[in-house]
């Protein structure tokens, strides 16, 4: 009955009115279909066949899977468990998920592992398992298909090499855009005598390069510039772009130290570095800071950008109107707003990108669910006087709020002068 | 609330008799969630409190505690297994670990003897890999095998998988209907599991348990060889090794009835202990 070769000589012919389908193609169909025996069926089928013991011992296999495997029947029968059949990895896999889940579940379907043949050779396979139970749902022996998956394997192993290597690429590109952002911004903000700095800078992306920017630095003795914008765009682009505006900025402020001429000079660069193709312009405030009896002047110049926001010592808000000014490298004689603050004792004066005033925050009330400039200003009003630390410890908590509604990139720098120790005034202010 | 945080974070489970005898900690390894409790747990609930739990990672434990630094060894898990008996106010508990939950275990009752009436290390081993004369049963090699196959078995997992794995309370119907969930786990975190798992070496660590152990083996385990038990027994101070009527490395499921007979027998010897004035 064991044959392992398929056709009898002998089958029964059969009847021509029995036979589906016409001629002698069905009737040879027909043929080897009544003498395709269970047993031929069970030895030979396009699968391995393995029934084993509880323990695991094999207790019976079919000529498939041997002719795989590469192995005599009395070699595994009775000698050798299904985890013998298992590469070290595939029989740690078989111990820790395979066999309880087959215990617990009765079965286990679709499996991938590794069948080590007699030379050695690996056969990468997909199992299925089944407990067989007695009448009395007494666990009796398990049955196992066994499915060739070299094919399969391959693709997958292609599949996983490419998913590995997608995420290595990934991290290489968040490695590189981190590196770019710090390059782009002042890795601490410089101590300036009687000032106090805090910054507050949120990236959307880790994929992309922000487009914010800011950056504070000595232009002489005892005067400072400083200033902060936003590129229009993200990525290498706008990287770029966020290069030249620093060095130019520095530079102009070395050489004159007024912040409508930096502005300008700014304008002339990115208008004629970008003139022919991809237009690239950006907002920015720039500020210069000079000394002034216990505080400072800071003089402002604005291209496109939201106002500053001045946080005083006596609590009251207000928003420097700097508004008006064009962007900045659109226009070859864009004009700029410039404005004066007067920055005392316990004052805070507040820059930042429109990351802020933009972010989705329906619970702001504001038409369009934005957070917006009212929201900033009544939050700082409700914040009191403070310092640079102050605001932006507290505008760091409104970001978290914000949670997904925080879309793009934003920046804050924060400029206090620490108030005085008693002042008998009560304000700073002169 | 720290007691809820962590019973839910762990999905503890606490059932058996709340008597005055003694608490028993279950603690499943690697591979699968306290499901493989499933069958000595009852048996055992009738003698004792029994304390089961996910491992941060497995089963329904909360997914979003997991972090790669914490669980990269196996003291994240000791830590969580001391956290549990100070957050749960258990009184010193028998801990029963399975596989590497009985390192775990090990861990835990060197740095607080005090929280930990015995310890029952089920088919412990203290090192997978072979080191000169110790045989501990594979290579470096099996193990990366081991990771291409956890691997390969979770071309199927995807991240839409995980809230239901998790145990979504808005569609638990669907947690119902999944297969092989028991041992279903984030590919990353297996991942992480395994290595904690397979690559430590804590052998250093055996000696310095000073709790009643009992080291239970099997006739026969690819995990953890009967040399491996042997092994432990001797270097672990006055414990006992009993070796269980089974095979495989999961006897809690092939030998449920001999296995909690052992763990209850080790375990009523502190009932009797406690019961003398």
């Amino acid at each position: 009955m064991m044959t392992s070769t398929g056709h009898d000589s002998d089958a029964p012919e059969p009847h021509d009115d029995a036979v589906p389908g016409d001629g002698a193609v069905g009737r040879a169909a027909f043929s080897a279909l009544l003498e395709d025996s269970p047993e031929d069926l069970y030895e030979n089928a396009p699968c391995g066949y393995l029934s084993t013991l509880l323990d695991g011992q094999i207790a019976k296999v079919n000529a498939t899977l041997l002719g795989w495997l590469g192995y005599r029947r009395e070699e595994l029968v009775g000698r050798r468990s299904f985890s013998d059949l298992l590469t070290m990895g595939g029989r740690l896999y078989h111990e820790t998920h395979f066999a309880p889940l087959l215990k617990m579940q009765g079965q286990i379907g679709g499996v991938a592992l590794e069948l080590r043949a007699a030379d050695g050779r690996r056969l990468p396979v997909l199992v299925t398992s089944v407990i067989k139970t007695s009448g009395d749902g007494q666990p009796q022996l398990v049955r196992t298909t066994i499915f060739d998956a070299t094919d399969r394997r391959a693709y997958e192993q292609e599949l996983l090499r490419a998913r590995r290597e997608a995420e290595q690429e990934r991290r290489r590109l968040q490695e590189l855009v981190t590196t770019l952002q710090a390059s782009l911004l002042p890795p601490s903000l410089p101590q300036v005598p009687g000032l106090r700095t805090a910054t507050l800078y949120h990236i959307a992306s880790r994929d992309e390069v922000s487009g914010d920017f800011y950056d504070l630095f000595q232009i002489s003795r005892d005067r400072w510039a400083f200033f902060l914008g936003d590129v229009c765009g993200k990525g290498a682009g706008a990287a770029s772009v966020t290069s030249l505006i620093r060095y130019t900025l520095r530079a102009a402020a070395a050489y004159d130290g007024d912040p409508l001429s930096m502005l300008t000079t700014l304008n002339t660069a990115l208008f004629r570095e970008y003139r022919s193709e991809d237009p690239r312009y950006c907002t920015v405030i720039v500020g210069v800071l000079t000394p002034d009896g216990d505080g400072f002047t800071v003089a402002l110049a604005s291209g496109g950008h939201p106002p500053a926001l001045l946080l005083g010592a006596d609590g009251e808000v207000a928003f420097r109107q700097t508004r008006g000014g064009m962007l900045v490298g659109m226009l070859a004689d864009a004009v700029f707003t410039t404005t004066s603050v007067r920055l005392g004792p316990g004052d805070t004066l507040l820059l930042y990108t429109d990351g802020l005033t933009e972010a989705h925050a329906p619970a702001s009330g504001t038409g369009d669910g934005r957070y917006g400039e009212e929201a900033l200003h009544a939050f700082a009003t409700g914040l009191g006087p403070t310092t640079a630390e102050g605001a932006i410890t507290a505008l760091a908590e409104v970001l978290r709020g914000f949670g997904d509604g925080l879309t793009d990139d934003a920046a804050v720098l924060a400029l206090s002068v620490p108030a005085a120790e008693i002042s008998p005034s009560g304000k700073g202010r002169l | 609330m720290g007691d809820l945080d962590v019973q839910a974070r762990h999905h503890v489970t606490v059932s058996g008799r709340h008597t005055s005898g003694p608490t028993l900690m279950l603690a499943h390894g690697f591979g699968c969630d306290q499901n493989m409790w499933r069958l000595v747990e009852p048996i055992l609930a009738r003698d004792f409190r029994v304390v089961t739990f996910d491992h941060i990672g497995a089963g329904r434990s909360d997914l979003s505690a997991w972090r790669a630094e914490r669980y990269a060894t196996l003291d994240g898990y000791a830590d969580d297994v001391l956290a549990m008996c100070r957050d749960l106010d258990l009184p010193p508990v028998v801990f029963v670990g399975h596989s590497v939950s009985a390192m775990i275990g090990v861990l835990a009752a060197v740095r607080e003897p005090e929280r930990f009436a015995q310890l029952v290390l089920l088919v412990p081993s203290p090192c997978y890999i072979d080191h000169d004369d110790y045989r501990g049963g594979f290579t470096r090699a099996d193990i990366d095998e081991l990771l291409e196959s956890l691997e390969s078995n979770y071309l199927g997992w995807s991240a839409a998988m995980a809230p239901v794995i998790m145990g979504n309370a808005d569609r638990p119907e669907l947690g119902q209907e999944l297969t092989n969930s028991f041992c279903r786990t984030d590919p990353e975190i297996a991942r992480s599991f395994a290595k904690a798992t397979f690559l430590s070496d804590h052998r250093q660590e055996l000696a310095r348990v000073n709790v009643p152990t009992l080291v239970l083996d099997c006739t026969q385990d690819v995990i953890a060889p009967p040399e491996v038990g042997r092994f432990v027994h001797a270097q672990i101070p006055g414990s006992v090794l009993v070796t269980l009527p089974a095979t495989g490395h999961c006897p809690q499921l092939s030998a449920p009835q001999a296995t909690a007979e052992a763990i209850a027998i080790f375990a009523s010897e502190v009932a009797d202990t406690a019961d003398r004035p």
